[in-house]
């Protein structure tokens, strides 16, 4: 030790050493000067533009002229509970529930046996099984149910071959869901629906799933329960915070879809397709505004219960 | 959740259907695409051909709106991975003040309906007066691709130590050396694999972008007026099957990048 004093080594020399001992030397200010870029983009492109949607939802249309009175007033929002609207919110509201139901029955064997039985290799394949599906194109996806439900499209060939038109003829001579074919159909809508979001719907399941304990199962059949006994007191129970996670996607998603009910299903209006007629050819923004308030209530509520229900661990 | 027993035969069948219904839908892309039908969507297809694909090819259309979206897709990342790392990293660093709001912010362009979204950033490029461009499109796509990479950089920097960065400093390391040397080789996969799924999310947006594209059309925007008035079937069922396949390549990419460490943070999109 012929240096004592270079036991504190001296600052590093150039610019880059002065920025570095600085950042170095202030952990809050280099914590600041991170957080500014996401925080100011956010804050501005994406907090400013949810706000201005706020405010022009507590605006008005004139209705001789056609232009936005920017005046506050809560007419808008009174529109909304004309019965024409009212059917739209409705429809929407039962068409995002029945399509969640219909995802979580269809997605728990999946999310079951990926959780409980696969493992190496299958394990990988229902991963990418679920994950391939999700990431492919949504306009693609979309575009192959209008090919399968078509007229002349291979559903209609399958029942035909099966000899089994009466049984399609049947089910789309059923009032309300039923139609002239299934492309024009709420059924078609909603199997389209639950075909889009299912896998939103089988991750979040599959995630809570593997949390339960094997052995909590196997206690339950050695003390007597029959396999749909362990499912209702056991199983079900523990796979609810999945069900509901997966839930807010499916529910989130079918309430703010517009393109879905618009190529394929009958041509009564769902939320996203007032949304985005008003604020088009109409120009009622406005009234377009109004609308997407109500997604977004009933998602905050929804989150709110979700969260009360635990669901959050399971995202 | 592990068993060593047999799975019930009922619950593989379900399982195996499932997995079908999820994919066969995507197969029969493939099969129209070498349809010889054009005018109708006839199943069985009466024939098979190569002709759309050099069809497809030959169309002005179909480049330039593919090559909006390379475009689009490309800055949206890019801005979304310095945004995205940047938030991560300050995120799982330290505690402070607020930091549950910023993860909350940064998911909510995701969280909530994409028409949402897109009518916010409609209605504020119309108070603002700002017209639309190739630059409005990106500014949307960016906003909802942050959560991407957010997520599978915040799952690696809580998985690297902090004492790495200490003991790299302690050598005398500078920060940028650190970053350089330390900090990018510990994290690099993930931002890869959040980046190529930020660019298919982008790629294939068409929800938020209807509201911020003025006259310009992108890959989905192409796709979406073949959807409500289908004019060329034939090109459309090529550029489908395309998509399809530009997808599934960064999708696939990101899985093997992230296998070995933590799972593919896709489940928030």
């Amino acid at each position: 030790m012929n240096h004592p004093e270079a036991v504190i080594t001296p600052g590093r020399g150039g610019l880059f050493g002065v920025a570095s001992d600085y950042i170095w030397r202030n952990p809050r200010m280099f914590l600041f000067l991170m957080l500014l870029p996401p925080l100011l983009w956010l804050g501005i492109v994406y907090l400013g533009s949810l706000f201005a949607l706020l405010v022009q939802s507590f605006f008005s249309i004139d209705e001789f002229s056609g232009m936005v009175v920017r005046e506050f007033t809560l007419k808008t929002y009174g529109e909304l509970l004309h019965p024409a609207n009212l059917d739209i919110i409705l429809r929407t509201v039962s068409t995002a529930i029945v399509v969640t139901i219909l995802a979580a029955i269809v997605a728990f064997p999946i999310a079951y046996y990926a959780a409980r039985y696969a493992r190496g290799k299958w394990k990988a394949i229902f991963y990418l099984g679920v994950m391939l599906p999700l990431w492919s194109s949504y306009l693609v996806k979309i575009y192959a149910w209008k090919l399968i439900l078509a007229k002349e499209g291979i559903l209609n060939w399958v029942f035909a071959k099966l000899h089994l038109t009466w049984l399609l003829d049947a089910i789309l001579a059923i009032p309300i869901i039923g139609g002239n074919s299934l492309s024009v159909s709420y059924l078609g809508t909603c199997l389209v629906f639950l075909y889009v979001w299912l896998p939103f719907m089988i991750l979040p399941m599959q995630a809570a799933l593997e949390r339960v304990p094997g052995n909590l199962l196997e206690a339950s059949s050695d003390l007597g329960a029959q396999p749909g006994q362990t499912f209702r007191h056991v199983l079900l129970p523990l796979a609810l915070p999945g069900v509901i996670a997966g839930s807010i996607f499916t529910f989130s998603l079918t309430l703010g879809d517009y393109i879905i009910p618009q190529i394929i299903g009958s041509s009564r209006l769902f939320i996203g397709q007032a949304v985005y007629a008003h604020q088009g050819i109409a120009g009622n923004i406005p009234l377009a505004a109004a609308f997407t308030i109500v997604p977004i209530v009933i998602m905050g509520f929804y989150l709110w219960m979700a969260k009360r229900q635990g669901a959050f661990d399971a995202l | 959740m592990r068993s060593n027993q047999q799975a019930p035969v009922s619950l593989k069948i379900a399982a195996a259907a499932g997995l079908l219904f999820l994919h066969l839908p995507i197969l029969l892309i493939f099969v129209y695409a070498f349809t010889t039908e054009e005018k109708s969507y006839q199943w069985p297809p009466p024939g098979f051909t190569l002709k759309w694909f050099a069809v497809t090819w030959g169309r002005p259309d179909v480049w330039a709106a593919l090559k909006l979206s390379l475009q689009v897709a490309s800055i949206s990342t890019v801005i979304a991975m310095l945004l995205g790392t940047l938030c991560a990293a300050a995120v799982s660093r330290s505690k402070f003040f607020g930091r549950e709001t910023i993860s909350l912010l940064v998911i909510l362009p995701i969280a909530l309906p994409g028409i949402i979204t897109g009518i916010a950033l409609r209605s504020a490029f119309s108070l603002a007066e700002i017209p639309f461009s190739m630059w409005t499109i990106i500014l949307g796509h960016a906003t909802f691709c942050v959560v991407v990479i957010y997520n599978n950089a915040v799952a690696r920097f809580r998985r690297s130590s902090a004492s790495l960065i200490d003991a790299s400093m302690d050598l005398g390391a500078d920060g940028f050396q650190t970053f350089r040397y330390v900090i990018l080789p510990n994290v690099g996969t993930a931002l890869l694999a959040g980046g190529m799924l930020a660019f298919a999310l982008s790629f294939d947006e068409v929800i938020v972008t209807t509201f911020t594209a003025g006259q310009q059309t992108t890959l989905p925007i192409w796709m979406l007026e073949e959807l409500v008035r289908p004019r060329q079937r034939p090109v459309t069922n090529v550029v489908a099957m395309v998509v399809v396949l530009v997808t599934f390549l960064p999708i696939l990419g990101a899985y093997y990048m992230t296998r070995d460490g933590d799972r593919v943070d896709g489940q928030a999109r």
